[in-house]
């Protein structure tokens, strides 16, 4: 699994932050998401749907699943 | 179970019909939108898509990839006309029945609209695109609310020139959700960006060249956009013996009868975490209770208790909020100062914490505070920064 991030589209909601924050965080100045891990291991892939799932912005996109 | 039907193939809809395929479900998917586009996201239509900034094809949620994957029978332009629970079977517009084990009803809303000719309202992509192509400098727009919703229209129509008229029957904008200081802040916020914002206003009508108000006179304006809110997509439910009441009345698994389950704007759900019944209409709750929805059909009997979240956009002041506003009876500025338009504002009920809107604040802040209301923090432990 690949995280694609849209980050224009981010709006800092932080939902994929608090639902995967191994593979999540968010820039201190303007809430921006990070991706810290842009191919997570299997023990993060079922947070790492949740946090695409129910980002508002639908800034996550996930490949070769 | 052989055959899930969900009618509605917006946000709540979509991630409904995602979840049940992650979860294992392998029978019979059929996804019913009354709209003939592909799922597509509504946010950005009062935002991006009306500023021109973005072309309306970065709006589809998902690739054709990825909504082929899900071996949906997607039913786009078809419209759900009936619901029989007993025999399990929604009736679509044309006749067709679908006969279903499960059922998740997504239906949504429609704006409320006012009575005159040629007014604008902002739901669908369509809308959204034909009022865009009507701003333009120098044009007059008649906004009517000062919700979310109308004030974003009336900051991206400032953005583009327009001479904006926002106009608002209560006496500050949106005290009903954000408290009295936060409205007269954003209030402030247009005036200061040029919109005449006129309180305390009751439109009757729209009127050939613009708005009529209560008291006969005619505000002018070459375009109007109403904006009052809306209503729940129920009426094809009438006589299904589905509980309505502004909305699918479901309980707190999001459960409208055996078998049937509502999710997003259309559900009114018993939220335990504020132990009330609420209904909500931000973007977050549809992923998050159509994902709920689609988990306790197949059994998972799990109360959905989220933290409600929203965000709005207004020239370049972005707010977010946490929690349930509208249940407060008390709301105090903990940080920062409402006169800088950066503060964080919490909301309590009974000395409980049930919300927080921040402003010009490092969203990462917020985090704490969500924690905070999630575990139903007293006003003790709510006071400052929580850690």
């Amino acid at each position: 699994m690949r995280i694609e991030f849209d980050e224009p589209k981010c709006v800092a909601a932080g939902q994929c932050a608090m639902v995967a924050p191994d593979v999540f965080d968010q820039r201190d100045e303007d809430g921006v998401a990070i991706v810290l891990e842009p191919a997570p291991g299997p023990e993060h892939q079922d947070a790492v749907r949740e946090a695409a799932a129910v980002c508002p912005a639908a800034a996550i996109r996930l490949v070769g699943e | 179970m052989n055959r899930i039907v969900v009618v509605g193939a917006s946000a709540a809809g979509l991630a409904a019909v995602e979840t049940l395929r992650r979860e294992g479900f392998d029978g019979t998917l059929t996804l019913v939108g009354e709209e003939t586009h592909a799922p597509y996201d509504r946010p950005p239509l009062s935002k991006q898509i009306l500023a021109a900034q973005w072309d309306p094809v970065r709006l589809a949620l998902r690739t054709p990839d990825q909504l082929a994957a899900l071996r949906l029978d997607l039913r786009l332009g078809a419209t759900a006309a009936g619901l029989d629970p007993g025999a399990q079977r929604v009736r679509l517009a044309d006749g067709e029945a679908l006969d279903y084990d499960g059922l998740i009803i997504a239906t949504g809303v429609r704006p409320r609209r006012l009575s005159g000719p040629g007014a604008h309202v902002l739901r669908t992509v369509g809308q959204a695109l034909a009022l865009r192509d009507r701003l333009r400098p120098g044009k007059r727009l008649a906004v009517v609310g000062a919700g979310f919703l109308g004030a974003e229209a009336a900051a991206v129509a400032r953005g583009l020139g327009c001479v904006v008229v926002l106009l608002e029957p209560a006496p500050v904008p949106l005290a009903h959700a954000a408290g009295v200081d936060v409205g007269q802040m954003i209030s402030d916020l247009h005036r200061a960006h040029g919109v005449d914002v006129r309180t305390g206003v009751a439109v009757s009508a729209v009127a050939d060249g613009g708005v009529r108000l209560a008291g006969g006179e005619l505000v002018e304006a070459d375009e109007v956009l109403v904006a009052i809110g809306s209503r729940p997509n129920t009426e094809w439910l009438d006589g299904s013996g589905l509980t309505l009441d502004d909305g699918v009345r479901c309980d707190q698994y999001c459960a409208a009868a055996p078998g049937v389950y509502a999710a997003g704007d259309v559900a009114r759900w018993f939220n335990p975490l504020f132990g009330e019944s609420m209904r909500i209409e931000h973007r977050t709750n549809a992923a998050e209770q159509g994902m709920a929805a689609a988990r306790n059909l197949l059994g998972a009997a799990r109360p959905f208790a989220p933290v409600p979240y929203f965000w709005s956009d207004q020239y370049d002041l972005k707010i977010h909020a946490y929690g349930h506003l509208r249940g407060h009876d008390t709301v105090a500025i903990v940080e920062g100062d409402l006169a800088e338009r950066r503060f964080l504002a919490a909301y309590r009920r009974a000395g409980r914490l049930v919300g927080v809107l921040a402003a010009g604040m490092p969203p990462k802040t917020l985090r704490a505070w969500r924690t905070a209301i999630a575990n139903g923090a007293p006003s003790a432990v709510g006071e400052g920064v929580p850690s």
